[in-house]
């Protein structure tokens, strides 16, 4: 039984469909042949094979891949946590009574709308040049060589580049945060004598986090894609020791000759981002305190 | 507001934070001071000392910006950057914007309209990086590997997020205005762009501004689409040309800083609009 659409829905129907196509077609189109291109031998030109699960198989074995799982996950994590420890006390700070307050704002936000290509080789200049000749002049050895040279310290230097882009931006959401908390709780918490450490720990931080949510997942996402600060900092050196999960399915993959390979790669890096997204929003989700 | 700002003008500033906080703004402007300082020197004053990156130079010359310019045909990325920037940006408002509104309004009684709206939000969880390759493939074999491909991925890419936006800001509109306007015999379709895209303004500034920081400073897409076509957008020209710059690096911060500049400029004209965008995006 068909009934006869009204002109109402035949418009929103007409309104839609364009648009999950054009969805499909470029976006679910694409991960569907990512993960048939897996399945195959294909360097990216000529001719290839079907090779089955093979190269999902030898994922798991290749020492560079797990190299790449392991620096990605490192520098995501040690960015999520610097970043949000840093736009929290940031955020505390541009909330409270402060001359000029929508002057510092507004700087402090500057990072986040340059481009994370530009700022890196302007970051490199100075890792390079500058932090050495200060090391030099103070007679701090560490700091003497350029930290992008040595592979022990080239993932700081991405850490600094990534954590000063993404401090601007995980301090405006707390500031938003913040002022959702209304006055009267604080007045409350005054009156019961509840202040400093306390305070924060038993009134803002449980009401603000939502915030802490979506600043995490935000956080967590964005990092294990890491790419832009990769290539203009180190391409991924030195020997390897910086190369993110995006810059080795990028380079290895457009021209390193393992187009099937690297798909199998991004296939299972798409399933690793989903399931992390899905858990961290469940685990902090779970802990969110309504008002 | 008013009882809220008189509340405040009676307590004390705290002027500790002030000044730890106008301290931390080193931190912001440091490595932009450099780039200024050394784009206007001449290579010949780049010692090797602090004094060599961080002095003021002895004359401020235009010289390296007029020949990072020419280097790196600063005028056709530009050109390439605003286009398929604000195109990029008019189309999201008003494609996501409809599509928005069509399963923003259907959904609680759809299942099928509820079907799309998941299927394309969930999209926010698959990377560039997952899809660039078949879709390098792809862009080629439909004759699109060019900026016109660019566009067309980007208003797929930055379709989830806004779809979420537009359907999220929707139901805050009531229906009664639409019901009024069809009892007056409008089209659906009248209806909406006369009376519901108008109300959605505040939305599509927050849209226009997420999308186009994204696409402005997006490297990847460009990269590997764009790369052999001649047409650079402004970061591509920095990673293009970053080999002919070699260890001039008075004409390479020159070249930064006219790549950065037009960002910096419509975040000073538009600050304000800027950060509630963002806000208004992330918290939604």
């Amino acid at each position: 039984m068909k009934k006869k659409m009204t002109e109402r829905q035949r418009t929103l129907l007409l309104m839609t469909a364009p648009v999950v196509i054009l969805f499909f077609c470029f976006n679910t189109l694409p991960l569907l042949k990512g993960f048939y291109y897996g399945l195959t031998n294909f360097k990216g030109y000529g001719s290839y094979d079907f090779v089955g699960l093979r190269n999902f198989v030898d994922l798991f074995q290749d020492a560079r891949v797990g190299k790449s799982y392991l620096f990605t996950f490192q520098y995501a994590i040690v960015c999520t946590i610097l970043v949000n420890v840093i736009s929290l006390i940031l955020a505390l700070g541009l909330n409270s009574k402060i001359k000029g307050k929508s002057i510092l704002r507004g700087i402090y936000f500057i990072p986040n709308v340059l481009g994370g290509l530009v700022i890196g080789y302007i970051f490199g200049f100075i890792f390079t040049y500058i932090l050495p000749t200060l090391g030099q002049m103070m007679g701090i050895g560490f700091l003497s060589d350029s930290l992008l040279s040595k592979s022990s310290t080239a993932w700081i230097g991405i850490v600094i580049v990534g954590a000063w882009q993404s401090v601007a931006m995980n301090t405006i959401i707390y500031i938003a945060g913040l002022q959702t908390v209304p006055e009267d709780v604080y007045e409350a918490g005054a009156i019961d004598g509840v202040t400093g450490w306390n305070k924060f720990k038993s009134i803002t931080f449980p009401l603000i986090m939502p915030f802490f949510t979506i600043n995490m997942v935000l956080c967590m996402k964005n990092f294990l894609m890491v790419f832009d600060q990769i290539m203009s900092l180190t391409k991924g050196g030195p020997s390897q020791s910086t190369e993110s999960i995006s810059y080795l399915i990028y380079n290895n993959g457009m021209s390193g000759g393992q187009f099937g390979f690297q798909s199998a790669n991004a296939f299972v890096f798409f399933v690793v981002i989903v399931v992390i997204s899905v858990l961290q929003m469940r685990f902090l989700g779970s802990r969110e305190e309504q008002l | 507001m008013m009882s809220l700002a008189k509340r405040k003008t009676g307590e004390k500033v705290n002027w500790v934070t002030t000044i730890l906080l106008i301290l931390g703004c080193v931190t912001v402007f440091f490595p932009l001071y450099m780039a200024v300082i050394i784009a206007f020197k001449s290579p010949s004053e780049m010692t090797n000392n602090i004094a060599g990156a961080l002095s003021f130079p002895e004359q401020w010359s235009l010289n390296n910006f007029r020949e990072a310019m020419e280097v790196t045909d600063f005028w056709n990325s530009l050109g390439n950057s605003l286009l398929i920037t604000g195109v990029t940006v008019i189309l999201a408002v008003f494609i996501h914007s409809m599509a928005g509104y069509a399963i923003g309004r259907s959904m609680a009684k759809s299942k099928k309209y509820k079907f799309a709206y998941l299927y394309i939000v969930s999209g926010m969880f698959v990377p560039f990086a997952i899809l660039m390759m078949p879709l390098v493939k792809q862009t080629a074999q439909l004759g699109i590997a060019n900026r016109f491909g660019v566009i067309v991925l980007y208003v797929v890419f930055f379709m989830p997020m806004n779809l979420l936006l537009y359907a999220g800001y929707l139901k805050n509109i009531p229906l009664a205005l639409e019901e009024a306007a069809h009892i007056d015999g409008a089209t659906t379709w009248k209806t909406y762009w006369t009376i519901i895209f108008p109300i959605m303004k505040p939305m599509h500034a927050t849209v226009a501004v997420l999308t186009a920081l994204g696409t402005w400073n997006d490297v990847m897409t460009p990269l590997v689409i764009l790369s052999g076509t001649g047409h650079n957008t402004l970061p591509l020209a920095q990673l293009n040309f970053q080999t002919q710059f070699g260890t001039n690096y008075n004409l390479a911060f020159a070249s930064y800083l006219l790549a950065l500049l037009p960002i910096l400029i419509f975040y000073i004209i538009c600050q304000k609009q800027i950060l509630n965008g963002v806000v208004n995006g992330a918290v939604k």
